[in-house]
């Protein structure tokens, strides 16, 4: 697959987007803005290739906790998204239905199964006009995948044939423990020949690899052949979360030798060798993402917190006579009405 | 109206509700072909098809997640799980997904699910196959719960339960399965509301609290109560979250007096929670303690020893003596 030079650019400006806004969370984390952040510094080629690849007119994405990069690639508002981190609400503002992203959540795996059932849907509705089907893809990591959620998925998928692309961002470290404690065999994309399925597994420090295999894996998804796996063998170069402290478990020495090649780099130098882009197109990538993690930074904080009532809402489709209750007796005591 | 059991008037009630929407799904282990276990699902493969009756793998957390990513395509999936000790694999996706997706997304995604639970004891079954876990449910925010007694409110409240747009964990009681009752199947709305409890028996002194398996058990009591004098008002409370608290509180104005059996342990159980919500309530028109006659704080024992284990028509009437505060009628020992 050739991608034209227009696009090996905006690959290059999303990821320097990514990179920045994703540095910048963890500096307003630091200052106070943000109650936590969880940086993905050193997957931007897996995410912004894969997310990249999205059609937002038909396909759906699954995310855990550590999508940001993703996000930005489908053209999610990025407020919207770091609403979630500033603990307005849980699962981000940004509505799923419209951004063809589901909420962020936290529990390791818990959207996989999702992806399945929303794929298993996409073939019960039938293809599309092109005769094609649209795709469900679901992101989980090394950790995640020892998940018996991940198991269920994959066989379910596979029992299903359902158009479904499993995306492991095998970074490394699931919290303080290494790959090589976590992933029995070394590969979770070995795991799909188990389930008869497709699967590859790419460098995924290399946007473009990542960009091709994640490509292929959905056109083979849309013909109906059924599920497939690719892992995206990346490394996460930050910490966890912003609560982390990677130095109880990895020395810096250790981080710099197994972190490989930057794949913002990477992806700038091979711009360069091949003519792409010059000085002023890097150095005005560079000016635009500062000036978006700015404009996302004023957002965040004319946020504002959301009224307590709504604590109350959304519980059912329409509330409670016990929560009407609650709802009542928390609004005398607190707002002394 | 017709005679059926009440494990037909839910597959008579399951397909009305494949009829009116065909985003009614039916997932679950051995459904198909074979009808389920217990046969709930007789004949609708074969009837509506294996698109839309189907078998799954054998994973609860599969079936609840799978059916997530359907309700979020606009499906409406009914979920078999085959036996109540079966569903704690299941138990996070309905925890962590099915209850809060709707409050996650600000109420843009909702949950359609129906989850099918039979529960309960009493049929002499292996371990795992007799349990009562409703109140977990109960306990978290997001979930409707509901049980049904008898073969009109099966039929009733399943058509109702596949076209609420909130999660229903549904729990069947599997030992009155063979229940044979008159059903009506030309339903329409909402009327009687899935979250109204029913007065099955009335009454002046005393007031029964249960739901499922025990309303039969709960409706003899209070017949053989009459022989002895006692009145005895009897409530199916039919959902357990909400609670129809009105209905309730309605009736204990008038007893003054207090009793909820169920067959699930006691210990943060849900007669706690009427016990305690009652009595705030009704507090100046109590005359005596509310009782709880339930299954004990023990695992499920094994299928000789569950008679002790469950309530039964003895132990509902020494509770209604004790509220009375009367001589128990079997031993003569004091209330």
């Amino acid at each position: 697959m050739n991608f034209s030079n227009e696009t090996l650019k905006e690959l290059y400006r999303l990821m320097v987007s990514v990179r920045h806004v994703d540095q910048a969370a963890v500096s307003w984390q630091r200052q106070g803005l943000l109650p936590a952040y969880a940086p993905e510094l050193g997957q931007e080629a897996a995410q912004v290739g894969s997310g990249y690849v999205v059609d937002t007119s038909r396909d759906f994405v699954f995310p855990t906790y550590r999508e940001m990069g993703v996000a930005r690639a489908m053209g999610v508002d990025m407020v919207e998204y770091m609403s979630t981190h500033k603990a307005t609400w849980h699962g981000g503002m940004y509505n799923p239905v419209e951004t063809r992203l589901a909420p962020i959540q936290a529990v390791v795996g818990g959207s996989v199964l999702h992806a399945v059932g929303w794929a298993h849907g996409a073939r019960l509705n039938g293809p599309d006009d092109d005769g094609t089907y649209p795709v469900a893809m679901t992101y989980f990591g090394d950790g995640a995948s020892s998940q018996g959620d991940v198991h269920e998925a994959m066989n379910f998928a596979a029992v299903m044939a359902a158009p479904v692309v499993f995306f492991v961002q095998n970074n490394g470290w699931a919290i303080s423990v290494p790959t090589e404690r976590q992933v029995a065999g070394g590969s979770v994309a070995a795991r799909a020949a188990g389930y008869g399925m497709e699967s590859v597994q790419v460098d995924g420090d290399d946007v473009v690899a990542v960009a091709e295999a994640t490509s292929r894996a959905f056109e083979h998804a849309r013909a109906g052949k059924g599920p497939m796996v690719v892992e995206a063998m990346t490394y996460r170069r930050g910490p966890h979360s912003t609560s982390d402290d990677p130095g109880r478990y990895r020395t810096l020495d250790q981080e710099r030798d197994d972190a490989g090649e930057d794949p913002v780099t990477r992806l700038r130098k091979r711009l360069e060798a091949d003519g792409v882009a010059d000085e002023p197109f890097f150095t005005r990538a560079v000016e635009d993402a500062k000036a978006e993690a700015e404009q996302i930074r004023a957002g965040i904080e004319a946020l504002g917190s959301r009224p307590g009532s709504e604590m109350f809402e959304y519980v059912f489709q329409e509330s409670t006579p016990a929560l009407h209750e609650q709802a009542r007796q928390w609004r005398e005591e607190s707002e002394h009405v | 109206m017709s005679s059926m059991t009440l494990s037909r008037a839910i597959n008579s009630g399951l397909r009305r509700a494949l009829e009116d929407d065909p985003k009614v799904l039916l997932m679950g282990e051995d459904i198909g072909t074979l009808g389920g276990v217990f046969r709930v699902t007789d004949g609708l493969q074969k009837d509506f098809g294996a698109h839309r009756v189907m078998d799954t793998p054998l994973a609860e957390a599969g079936i609840i997640g799978t059916a997530v990513g359907l309700a979020y395509r606009g499906y409406r999936p009914v979920c078999e799980i085959q036996f109540d000790g079966f569903i704690y694999p299941g138990f996070d996706q309905i925890i962590t997904q099915v209850a809060k997706l709707h409050y996650r997304t600000g109420g843009a995604v909702k949950m359609p699910l129906t989850i099918r639970v039979p529960f309960g004891g009493g049929i002499g079954a292996v371990e795992h196959h007799s349990e009562s876990p409703e109140a977990y449910f109960a306990h978290t925010a997001g979930l409707r719960v509901v049980s049904c007694s008898n073969p009109q409110d099966a039929h009733t409240m399943i058509r109702q339960a596949v076209a609420c747009d909130d999660p229903v964990m549904f729990f069947e009681p599997k030992r009155r399965y063979w229940t044979k009752g008159e059903v009506d199947e030309e339903i329409t709305g909402q009327t009687p509301s899935i979250d109204s409890a029913a007065i099955v028996a009335a009454g002046d002194d005393v007031t029964l609290v249960t739901y499922g398996p025990l309303v039969a058990t709960a409706r003899d009591a209070a017949i053989a109560a009459s022989d002895e004098g006692v009145s005895v008002e009897v409530i199916d409370l039919r959902s357990l979250s909400p609670i129809d608290f009105a209905t309730v509180e309605a009736s204990v104005r008038k007893t003054g007096r207090l009793v909820v059996t169920h067959e699930a342990s006691q210990f943060g159980g849900i007669g706690a929670e009427i016990a305690a919500s009652i009595t705030r309530r009704c507090f100046y028109y109590l005359e005596a303690a509310p009782e709880r006659v339930t299954g004990f704080d023990v695992p499920y024992p094994a299928a000789e020893l569950e008679d002790h284990h469950l309530p039964d028509l003895d132990r509902m009437l020494d509770a209604v003596d004790r509220v009375m505060d009367r001589h128990n009628s079997l031993s003569g020992r004091e209330g």
